[in-house]
C-alpha cells in the first residue's frame, strides 16, 4: 500500500519536475511547479507528518505558486523558441553539482542503517498539536527569532515598495 | 476492523457524499431560480413538472446536448483540464465535514465522515486553496481577454479572502483545542447555547467567516471573477456544453461546503440543540436531517444575498478583505486568546 503510493509520487514529483525545467510554455512550467508541490506534500504524509503536508498545500501551492502564476500571466512572454540547452560553464557546473548532490544523497542512504540514526514516526508525530508543542518548547528561541526575520523582511519590502508609490 | 471493510465503508461513504452532493446541486438550481422570480416579482420555471421541478434535469439535457466547443487559439490541455480541477477540488473540501454522528450498522462502528484526520479543517481549508488553479487555468487558456481579466481577479480575490477565512477559525481551534472536525461537533453537543457561535463567544469568527465565504464561493456580491457587466462571462466566457456546466457545479458544490463548514465549526454541525429523550437510529436520522436544514438556511442566505445586492468595486472588494476583515479577524483571535487564558470560556 504504502509502496504503490510511494511509486505513484515519486513519478509525479519526477514527471512534473522535469516539465518545469523542460517545457517551453511558462505557465505549465508554472503549473507543473505546483503539481510537484502537492506531490511533495505526499511524500510528507508518508512519513506521517501531516501538519507539514497541510501548510505545503496551503501555503506553497495555493498561495505562493498562484502569485508567481499571476505574474507569469500578466507578463505574458512568449514561447521560448527553442529549449534551453546545456552549454558553456552553466552546463558544465550544473553536471558537477548535480553529480555532487548524487554522491551526498547516496553515501547518507550508505551511513545509514536500520534504527540507527532516526526513531520511528509515531502516530502522534507531525500532528498539529505535537508540532506545536514542539515549536513552543524546544524551539521556542528560534522561532521567536524567525517570526522577527519574518517581520523585519515585511517592512523592508513595504519600505521598498512605498519609495516608487 | 479489518483493512478491507474499512475501504469498503470508505467508498460507500463517497458514493454517498457525491451522490448527496449533486442532488444539493440540481435541487439548489432549481431554488435559485424560483427564489430569484419570487424576489422580482416574477414566475420563474414552472413548466417542466410540478412547480417547475424538473428544470434542472431538463437543463442538463441541454448541457449535454450543445456543442462542445474549443476556441481554436486555446491552450487545450490546460483548457480541458480547468473544469475538472473546479469540480474536484470542490468536492475534495466537503469529505471532511462529519455529516451525522458515528452510527451502528451491521455491527460496525460507522463515522459519518469520509476522511476523519486529525488536521481535517486544514485539510478543507488546502482544497478550497487549490481551487484558485482552476479559475486561473481556465481564464488563461482561454486566450480570450475578459476570460484572462477574470482569472486573475479570481486569484486575487481568493488569496485576499482565503487570509480571513483561515484567521476566522482560529478562535474556534482555541476553544475546542483541536482541529479535528468530529472532534469540534462533539464538543458542542447538548443545548443550542453550547454552540461555538454562542458559548465560545465566536459571533464576530463567524460573520467574518461567512463574508470570506461568500468571497471565496464567487458568488455576488463578490463576483467579480464572472461579473457580466465587464468581463462578458469572466473567466467561463470560452466554455460551453458539459465542461460549462462543470465549473457551474463546482459552483454550486462549494456554496455547499462552505455551508456546511460553517454548521461545523459554528452551529454544532449535526448536534439538535436541544436534549431529546430517545437514542439511536431515530436521533441519528434526525441529527443527519438537522445538519442538512442548518446547510439549507445558508443555502438560502447564498440565494436570497444574490438577488438582493448589488456587486462591489474592484478597490471596494480589495478594501474589505485588508483593511476591515484582516484587522477584524487579528482582533477576534486576540479577544477569543483573552478570554481563553482567564477562564471566561
Amino acid at each position: 500500500m504504502e509502496l504503490v503510493a510511494f511509486v505513484i509520487l515519486t513519478t509525479m514529483a519526477l514527471v512534473s519536475g522535469l516539465v518545469v525545467i523542460r517545457h517551453r510554455n511558462k505557465v505549465v512550467a508554472a503549473l507543473a511547479l505546483a503539481g510537484n508541490l502537492v506531490s511533495i506534500a505526499g511524500f510528507y504524509l508518508l512519513i506521517n507528518a501531516q501538519f507539514l503536508a497541510l501548510l505545503q498545500i496551503i501555503v506553497y501551492a495555493g498561495a505562493i505558486m498562484v502569485l508567481i502564476l499571476f505574474v507569469i500571466m500578466l507578463l505574458n512572454l512568449p514561447d521560448e523558441s527553442r529549449r534551453p540547452g546545456v552549454g558553456g560553464i552553466q552546463g558544465v557546473l550544473g553536471v558537477l553539482l548535480a553529480v555532487a548532490f548524487v554522491v551526498i544523497l547516496g553515501m547518507a542512504l550508505y551511513n545509514a542503517t536500520e534504527g540507527s540514526s532516526f526513531p520511528a514516526a509515531t502516530g502522534e508525530f507531525g500532528t498539529v498539536e505535537s508540532v506545536g508543542v514542539t515549536l513552543f518548547t524546544n524551539f521556542f528561541y528560534a522561532f521567536e527569532a524567525i517570526s522577527l526575520l519574518l517581520v523585519v523582511a515585511m517592512i523592508g519590502a513595504v519600505l521598498l515598495a512605498k519609495r516608487r508609490l | 476492523m479489518t483493512d478491507f471493510t474499512l475501504i469498503l465503508i470508505t467508498l460507500v461513504e463517497i458514493v454517498v457524499m457525491v451522490t448527496a452532493l449533486m442532488l444539493g446541486v440540481v435541487i439548489m438550481t432549481w431554488v435559485e431560480r424560483r427564489l430569484s422570480a419570487v424576489i422580482q416579482f416574477r414566475l420563474g420555471p414552472n413548466r417542466v413538472g410540478p412547480f417547475g421541478l424538473f428544470q434542472p434535469f431538463a437543463d442538463g439535457i441541454k448541457f449535454l446536448t450543445k456543442e462542445d466547443i474549443f476556441p481554436s487559439e486555446s491552450y487545450k490541455p490546460i483548457f480541458l483540464l480547468a473544469p475538472g480541477l473546479a469540480l474536484v477540488t470542490a468536492l475534495f473540501a466537503f469529505s471532511v465535514i462529519p455529516f451525522g454522528p458515528t452510527i451502528e450498522l451491521f455491527g460496525q462502528q460507522i463515522d459519518l465522515v469520509v476522511l476523519d484526520m486529525n488536521g481535517g479543517l486544514l485539510f478543507g481549508l488546502a482544497a478550497t486553496a487549490l481551487g484558485v488553479y482552476a479559475l486561473v487555468c481556465a481564464g488563461w487558456a482561454s486566450r480570450n481577454k475578459y476570460s484572462l481579466m477574470g482569472g486573475l481577479r479570481s486569484s486575487a480575490q481568493m488569496i485576499s479572502y482565503e487570509l480571513a477565512l483561515g484567521l476566522s477559525v482560529i478562535g474556534v481551534f482555541m476553544i475546542s483545542g483541536t482541529l479535528r472536525p468530529t472532534l469540534i461537533v462533539q464538543q458542542q453537543a447538548g443545548w443550542f447555547w453550547e454552540w461555538n457561535v454562542f458559548s465560545g463567544g465566536q459571533v464576530l469568527g463567524f460573520m467574518i467567516f461567512v463574508i470570506a465565504g461568500f468571497a471565496e464561493t464567487n458568488r455576488l456580491p463578490f463576483d467579480l471573477p464572472e461579473a457580466e457587466s465587464e468581463l462578458v462571462a469572466g473567466y467561463h466566457t470560452e466554455y460551453s456544453s458539459m465542461k460549462f456546466s462543470m465549473f457551474f457545479m463546482a459552483e454550486y458544490v462549494s456554496m455547499i461546503t462552505i455551508s456546511a463548514l460553517v454548521t461545523t465549526l459554528f452551529l454544532g454541525g449535526y448536534n439538535l440543540g436541544f436534549p431529546v429523550p430517545f437514542e439511536g437510529w431515530p436521533l441519528w436520522i434526525l441529527q443527519v436531517a438537522a445538519f442538512v436544514a442548518k446547510v439549507g438556511c445558508f443555502l438560502f442566505l447564498f440565494v436570497w444575498v444574490r438577488w438582493t445586492l448589488p456587486r462591489f468595486r474592484y478597490d471596494q472588494l480589495m478594501d474589505i478583505g485588508w483593511k476591515r476583515l484582516f484587522p477584524l479577524a487579528l482582533f477576534n483571535i486576540i479577544l477569543t486568546g483573552l478570554l481563553v487564558a482567564f477562564d471566561v470560556i
